[in-house]
């Protein structure tokens, strides 16, 4: 069967454009790899999970009981509180069933889609059923690219300790798992959504030892005007909206991990000032007793399907992202992506944009239109504001220009293939890579198990900084002063896929021909 | 001191510079992106004598293999991750194997070592059952390519070489070509607004090399044929050597355009194992083909059972620069002096490459003449050179 629409991923942008496509009559299939609708902002408990089963990051030191009233079923946390809006998400899942119920939606999670390709003048989405282990394949005459995006880490001494997260990570780990990762957990990094993840796990009795902001958002204004008139109070009122008052949570903004430490486990994280410059500042480190830590430098968009199939791609501030024109429409005919993969801002913005995609499809698929001029227009204008917004919080929350002075030769910038900072060192210093992707042929950084999606935004930055001061130290390298620089990188397979399961693939598309 | 001029810095333009900086040319590469962004870096690091028939391509990859080991001493068997593997090539039914055993016995008179197996899986114990036998080919070696250029240019650089990367090679200015005197240097256009003068200029190009002689004004018919390589998530040592079917053989040697896929299945030094490649003639066009890697993924299974459950990290592709014929374009073209071809390696670039430059710079020295075999003038350290002459394809020498 060929649906109407094609979409992959079904976080808060999959979901608005499905349920908007639905309402004006067309058929859709809806792929994602999690077990359930909802993504990275609406993620609930697997049904029947442990709540313990921590993936990475190793084994908290015995799970946290949960005090009484916050169990959910099976020890979970009852997770809706850890949920905003969540009569958007019931209204948008409720819509989505209406639409399996009467047959013009079909839904397969637990898919990971490996590859999207041209199937005539559609697209075939090829996904590996976890469930059944076999490899499927869902067509559509348009695709719809929501696949969101995941958090960036960078390196520091101790960074690869089990009972070190990243922030996302730890968010994902008590939404999804149920799990408190600590007793006493630090949070580093830098931006408003270190607050949730922090009162999250107070709620959930862990105890947060201090939020580490390196930025300082008492001086947004200086940053972002249109944004935050009185940036001081602004940021006073998120920090008491997230609850952090309550639970006693002290903020240190200008300050950032250096360094973590422990046998077996993170035991103590050394934290630093920072200058102006972006530094830690020497003299300024003091070390804190911890059983976790979750550092969080922001989201970098999931692209690798849009990439593959030739979309444009220009570099923001949030890495690499998918360059749509107003109605969400890529540069290829037929494919529209909506959500974080077009440029990371929030949950909000991801909804407005799946909407506005849909109302494209509709018309484009001869559909009379669902909603009124102006709620489009609202749409766009609520669109652009959450853009501005995001942008302004980046510009006011930028990764500190020093962060890869707190490297030292032994850390390990890419863990699934241990590649030590001195062989990045190497390869850019003295063997001219000019960009990530010779760096990884050099170093095999990047080559291993999550593809790069980890070590990339520290390898990338170690580039940048590495590679100005070796073309003044060394001029007659083997330097390539051509370097693609911006370029996204390729990842051809999105997901892993069991060749087994290809191989039976094989044998269907060879009966069907 | 005359200049050599090597246009593309991938192992071809990477081996020639370092031969001829090592016979005291004045060299300089100028490529018009990376070190190894192109074929280079798309391809495994076979080092193969066990897919080529007697004749004077597997002359040239035996050469190139004694040269690679001389490489290995001199640079560093890690720098060049340089590994003795040795291959193994299986036939699943009797017919193909009493094929494949008189493909080894040709080689066999050529000088190449090639073992008849019998108990397959005592060699690769993960092998399927019921295959009808193989045989082993102890000399087949690997590099990382990558690596191995960076290396070789390291050393070019090392003996006064220029790197210059970032910087196209347009063609010649106006009034160069063949109409120029002899003895005056070619000057070079270049993509920056600038010009250099050479003495001679390679065409190391790879899959480009046809668009560089055309620039020329000297065409090379060198075309791309594209290859997709699978990548699967680690598993440790589980298979030893290289491992490939024996329609392998006939499939590289095929000018059939269509898609034929017959993997070659190896484990690296990270644990993963490395599944190549398919072979189809679609000019550039790199669009992942799912269909493609459904199909080496069903070979790679039906001889290695267990790979089944592995899943399939990453996939690449990149275009082989080949020739009508399958053998590489060696040699200076008569039609602009000065100029040399060393292009068209097609899927056996990585192993020729150090031969190709070793042939190239005797031939940009004059050595061919000077070192002449008693019985043939273009024989050289036993490799004919003639078979690899761009004029043997007529119609690039009638233009
Ligand atoms: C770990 C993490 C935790 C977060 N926690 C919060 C929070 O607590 N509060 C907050 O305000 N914001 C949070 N965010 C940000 C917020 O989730 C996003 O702003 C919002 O979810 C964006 O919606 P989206 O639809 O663009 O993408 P997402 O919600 O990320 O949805 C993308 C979906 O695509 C699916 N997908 C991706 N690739 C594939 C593939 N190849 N095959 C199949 N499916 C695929 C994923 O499984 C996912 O369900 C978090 C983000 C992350 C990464
Ligand atoms: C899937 C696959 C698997 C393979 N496996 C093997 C294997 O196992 N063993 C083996 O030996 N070979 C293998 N090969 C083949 C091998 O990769 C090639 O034969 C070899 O890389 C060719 O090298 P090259 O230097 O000629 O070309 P390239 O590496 O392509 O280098 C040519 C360079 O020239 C530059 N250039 C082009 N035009 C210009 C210009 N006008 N100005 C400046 N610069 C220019 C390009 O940017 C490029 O960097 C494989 C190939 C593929 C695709």
């Amino acid at each position: 069967m060929t649906a109407d629409v094609l979409i992959i991923g079904a976080g808060p942008a999959g979901l608005a454009c499905a349920a908007t496509v639905l309402a004006g009559g067309l058929a859709v299939e809806l792929v994602d790899a999690g077990h359930g609708p909802g993504g990275q902002y609406w993620r609930h408990p697997a049904p029947g999970s442990p709540p313990d089963s921590a993936p990475g990051g190793g084994t908290p030191p015995g799970p946290l009981r949960l005090p009484r009233g916050l169990r959910g079923r099976g020890g979970h946390p009852a997770s809706d509180d850890l949920h905003h809006d969540l009569g958007t998400y019931r209204a948008l899942v409720a819509r989505l069933e209406e639409g399996v119920a009467v047959g013009r939606a079909v839904t397969r999670f637990g898919h990971d889609v490996w590859s999207l390709t041209r199937d005539g003048d559609g697209w075939v989405a090829a996904s590996h059923d976890r469930g059944a282990g076999t490899e499927r394949r869902s067509r559509g005459r348009v695709a719809v690219i929501a696949t969101g995006a995941h958090d960036v880490a960078l390196p520091f001494p101790g960074w690869d300790l089990p009972g070190v997260f990243t922030a996302g990570a730890l968010q994902a780990l008590l939404k999804g798992n149920g799990v408190v990762a600590g007793r006493r957990v630090l949070i580093a990094g830098t931006g408003p959504f270190l607050l949730p993840v922090a009162t999250g796990l107070a709620r959930y009795g862990a105890q947060v030892v201090g939020i580490h902001e390196a930025g300082d958002p008492r001086d947004w204004a200086a940053h972002a005007p249109a944004v935050a008139q009185n940036a001081g109070k602004v940021w006073e009122g998120l920090t008491y909206a997230a609850g952090l008052a309550r639970h006693r949570v002290p903020v240190h903004p200008r300050s950032m991990v250096v360094a973590a430490r422990g046998a077996g486990r993170v035991q103590s994280v050394t934290v630093a000032g920072v200058s102006e410059t972006g530094e830690p500042v020497a003299g300024s480190e003091r070390d804190i007793e911890v059983d976790a830590l979750g550092v969080g430098w922001g989201f970098s968009p999931v692209i690798d399907l849009a990439v593959t199939v030739g979309c444009r791609t220009s570099m923001s501030w949030s890495g690499p992202v998918v360059e749509v024109d107003d109605d969400q429409r890529a540069s290829v005919p037929r494919l529209f992506v909506a959500g974080e993969t077009t440029g990371v801002g929030g949950a909000t913005l991801a909804l407005r944009e799946g909407e506005l995609a849909a109302h494209r499809i509709l018309a484009d698929l001869g559909r009379p239109p669902v909603s009124t001029e102006a709620r489009l227009l609202r749409l766009r204008v609520d669109r652009s504001r959450h853009k501005a917004f995001a942008a302004a919080m980046a510009d006011a929350h930028p990764i500190p220009a020093g962060w890869a002075s707190t490297l030292v030769s032994e850390t390990v910038v890419c863990r699934c293939e241990e590649v030590p900072y001195a062989a990045v060192r190497r390869a850019v210093v003295e063997e001219g890579a000019g960009d990530v992707r010779q760096v990884k042929q050099l170093t095999r950084a990047g080559m291993g198990w999550c593809q790069g999606r980890v070590c990339e935004p520290a390898c990338r930055g170690l580039v940048r900084s590495l590679g100005a001061r070796s073309v003044a130290e060394q001029p007659g390298q083997v330097r390539s002063k051509g370097g693609r620089g911006d370029a996204p990188t390729e990842r051809l397979v999105a997901l892993p896929i069991p060749l087994g399961a290809l191989a039976d693939g094989e044998v269907v598309e060879r009966s069907a021909m | 001191m005359s200049r050599v001029v090597v246009v593309g810095a991938g192992i071809v333009g990477a081996a020639c510079a370092y031969y001829a900086a090592r016979a005291e040319w004045d060299v300089v590469v100028i490529e018009r992106d990376q070190v190894a962004s192109g074929t280079t870096s798309r391809g495994e690091g076979n080092l193969l004598v066990s897919d080529k028939g007697a004749g004077p391509e597997l002359d040239l990859m035996r050469l190139s293999r004694r040269l690679w080991l001389e490489l290995a001493d001199e640079l560093g068997r890690d720098e060049l991750e340089l590994d003795e593997k040795g291959g193994l090539v299986v036939a699943s039914m009797p017919d193909s194997l009493a094929a494949l055993t008189e493909f080894a016995e040709g080689q066999r008179s050529a000088g190449v070592v090639a073992q008849p197996v019998e108990d397959l899986r005592s060699l690769e114990p993960q092998l399927a059952p019921g295959l009808a036998g193989g045989v082993f080919y102890p000399e087949d070696l690997q590099v990382q390519p990558v690596l191995a250029t960076q290396a070789l240019l390291a050393a070019a650089i090392a003996r006064g070489a220029e790197l210059r990367c970032g910087t196209e090679v347009l063609g010649f200015t106006s009034g160069g070509g063949g109409d120029r005197p002899i003895g005056r240097p070619l000057r070079l256009r270049l993509g920056d607004g600038s010009t250099i003068d050479a003495d001679a200029v390679v065409n190391a190009a790879g899959p480009w090399g046809s668009l560089l002689g055309d620039a020329f004004a000297a065409p090379v018919p060198v075309l791309p044929r594209r290859g997709f390589v699978l990548v699967t998530a680690p598993v440790g040592p589980r298979v030893r050597h290289k491992v490939y079917a024996a329609d392998y053989v006939a499939n590289v040697s095929s000018g059939d355009a269509g898609l034929q896929t017959s993997c070659v299945v190896e484990g690296t030094r990270g644990g993963t194992i490395l599944i190549g490649a398919s072979r189809e003639r679609v000019g550039f066009d790199d669009t992942l083909d799912p269909l493609v890697v459904r199909r080496l993924a069903a070979q790679a299974c039906a001889l290695f059972p267990f790979l089944r459950e592995v899943p399939l990290m990453r996939t690449y592709r990149g275009f082989r620069p080949y020739c009508p014929d399958h053998l590489p374009v060696i040699g200076p073209d008569r039609r602009v002096p000065g100029l040399v071809h060393a292009v068209g390696h097609e899927g056996a670039g990585i192993g020729l490459a150090p031969a190709t430059g070793h042939l190239v710079t005797a031939m940009i020295s004059g050595a061919l003449r000077s070192r002449r075999d008693p019985r043939s003038p273009d024989v050289l350290d036993g490799v004919d050179a003639r078979a690899f002459a761009p004029e043997r394809f007529a119609s690039a020498v009638t233009s």
